[in-house]
């Protein structure tokens, strides 16, 4: 992001802008831009955490009210005893963080295995991993079901359990590409020097290729837990008992019989978590994103 | 191995005993080869299993499915049976009907917006971070929150939209409850929830073109327009043609928008889209031939743009 310090030319140039009518048509736009998009990003925010502090009249009234006339914290209070949020948050970040666990080990291991050790038939699994991602997700939700409902050879069913979330997701070619490719660009010396020490392939693994790879796994790890707290279909099939489902899920079924100002607290709740993360790590989520989108 | 380089002692050497030195040292090569493939192999394993049994293995499946039907427990072939009966399906052309009307709000607004949005905040000297986290900040909502405000925003009484409508003297709608507004207006909820995504990544793209394109157009008297129609549009044709093949296989794919904010089916099965027909095939009718049948239609047509979009993010490489 240091093309961001440094400023490019650009549509308009820096001469047009240092102008009299150019300033003042920059400025008015600039102005325009930040209520427009304040308005249009954070407006429903704002809408939802106030909504949460209306009472159930005043959240169905019309007109609808900027403030809430007389804020009721308890709201936000019953929202989160009576849908259970916190068992809707412990199962999503007990999802999210088992899937990352399983990804980070696994993928991680393969993609080290096919850049590194090179064994036989290597660039074939490579290749057949990532024919993967041309198959459209939606198509293989119904044969992953079935596969899940009964394990092909051990004939247990996952259903249920939090494994039919985590094992799914290690079946990611983009991370394997994504880690491999990195791993490339590794230098091949220093894993000579490595193994000329006896170092063992787990050893360089540990102590040379991680501590190198931080960035990327970095990115894997922001998107492994958010493609897990985003999911909705999947979790809905393979949860279908309302006290292990995840927060998506959990508020969903559950938003029928609760008053409307009630659901919306709910609302702004579950959405706190993944705002404040963001919020904390917006610099490596957003490079991550940009970095690994379509340059791979 | 080493033993080919010195044929004379070893022929000799072979002549008088069975296993000589070079045959041994190649044993041991070779062990030790066997010995590093399998610790490779060790390394992949977890992988292996886990795309053996969640993608490799589903993906067969999916075509086995495709010609089988189960009944009362037993499983038989049936050739092209679902295949058939998801085609005759009264609804199978309203679901693509309503999949390729989704995709085409998807491409007008879902495509075009992100673009101008960033280059308008690629124009901005003062605030970028403010702008660009503030873009981004819906696509970390779990999507059950966006989706929720945004029916609590279209309710045709009480909601926030018709509201703002209202006081700027402009005709009210009736939102996710009619046929003819729902399937635009989950459109709307969609892109307002993930154009960060896309925005960004063309902010990244923008940012690449060297000025002095820009200043060459400017000796020309270019205007603005001319300049992103002859500058901007073809130095960022790459990115733009990715995320439009990306966009049209992903929107194909639509079920969660739809489902949370209008049921899947919509007001007149107005919003029903393909995958959501699939859906109630497998987890409604527990018809799980049928499914994997019109999912085979679906694969069948995403295949194309799947291609496409293979081909040219080589070529871009």
């Amino acid at each position: 992001m240091s093309a961001f310090t440094s400023q490019n030319r650009t549509l308009i140039s820096s001469a047009t802008l240092s102008r009299r009518k150019g300033k003042i048509a920059y400025w008015t736009v600039w102005t325009l831009v930040i209520v427009v998009f304040t308005l249009v990003f954070l407006g429903p925010l704002y809408w939802m955490v106030t909504g949460g502090f209306k009472s159930a009249q005043e959240v169905v009234a019309n007109p609808p009210t900027l403030f809430p006339k007389h804020p009721k914290p308890e709201n936000y209070h019953t929202a989160w005893s009576e849908l259970k949020i916190a068992r809707l948050l412990f199962n999503t970040l007990y999802y999210a963080f088992g899937a990352l666990a399983f990804q980070l080990v696994f993928d991680v291991a393969a993609a080290y295995s096919i850049s590194k050790l090179r064994p036989v038939l290597g660039k074939i699994i490579l290749g057949a991993m990532l024919a993967t991602l041309m198959i459209p997700s939606a198509v293989l939700i119904v044969p992953q079901y079935m596969t899940v409902l009964d394990l092909p050879v051990l004939h247990f069913n996952l259903i249920g359990t939090p494994w039919a979330i985590w094992l799914p997701t290690v079946a990611n070619g983009f991370n394997i590409f994504l880690l491999k490719r990195f791993f490339d660009s590794i230098p091949e010396d220093l894993m000579h020097a490595a193994s000329i020490d006896g170092a063992s392939p787990l050893r360089t693994l540990w102590s040379i290729v991680l501590p190198m790879s931080r960035p990327i796994l970095g990115v894997v790890s922001i998107f492994a837990v958010v493609n897990v707290w985003k999911d909705f279909l999947w979790p809905m099939l393979v949860e279908p008992d309302p006290k292990n489902q995840p927060i998506n899920i959990g508020i969903n079924s559950l938003s029928q019989g609760v008053p409307e100002n009630v659901l919306i607290a709910a609302l702004a709740i579950s959405a706190l978590p993944t705002l404040l993360i963001f919020l904390l790590f917006q610099r490596n989520i957003m490079s991550g994103l940009t970095a690994g989108s379509l340059k791979g | 191995m080493a033993a080919t380089t010195v044929p004379e002692n070893t022929t000799k050497r072979h002549a008088g005993r069975t296993s000589g030195p070079g045959g041994g040292a190649a044993r041991t090569g070779l062990s030790r080869k066997v010995r590093q493939n399998l610790q490779a192999h060790g390394f992949l394993i977890g992988a292996l299993l886990c795309f053996l049994m969640f993608s490799w293995y589903p993906m067969i499946r999916e075509f086995i499915m495709s010609f089988q039907e189960t009944k009362r427990g037993t499983t038989s072939w049936v050739g092209f049976k679902n295949l058939n009966r998801v085609y005759h399906d009264p609804y199978f052309w309203t679901a693509w009907k309503n999949t390729a009307e989704f995709t085409l709000y998807a491409l007008v607004i879902g495509f075009l917006v992100p673009f101008v949005v960033a280059i308008v905040l690629n124009e901005l000297r003062h605030a970028r971070a403010y702008l660009r986290v503030l873009v981004y900040l819906p696509v970390m909502l779990p999507p059950v929150a966006g989706v929720l405000l945004f029916k609590y925003f279209y309710n045709p009484d009480y909601g926030l939209f018709n509201h703002i409508l209202k006081t700027l003297h402009l005709p009210t709608s009736q939102w996710l409850d009619s046929s003819h507004t729902a399937m635009i207006s989950v459109v709307i909820a969609a892109t307002w929830m993930s154009m960060g995504g896309a925005t960004l990544i063309y902010l990244a793209a923008l940012q690449n073109i060297p000025g002095e394109l820009y200043e060459a157009a400017d000796l020309d008297g270019a205007g603005l327009l001319s300049k992103i129609w002859h500058v901007t549009i073809p130095q960022t044709r790459m990115v733009l043609s990715l995320m439009l093949l990306l966009q049209i296989v992903a929107t194909m794919q639509e079920f969660t928008n739809v489902f949370l904010l209008t049921g899947g089916n919509g007001p007149e099965n107005s919003t029903m889209t393909v995958v959501y027909m699939v859906y109630q095939y497998a987890f409604r009718y527990n018809n799980f031939g049928s499914a994997a049948a019109l999912g085979l239609f679906l694969l069948l047509v995403l295949a194309v743009f799947s291609g496409l979009y293979t081909r040219l993010s080589r070529n871009s490489d």
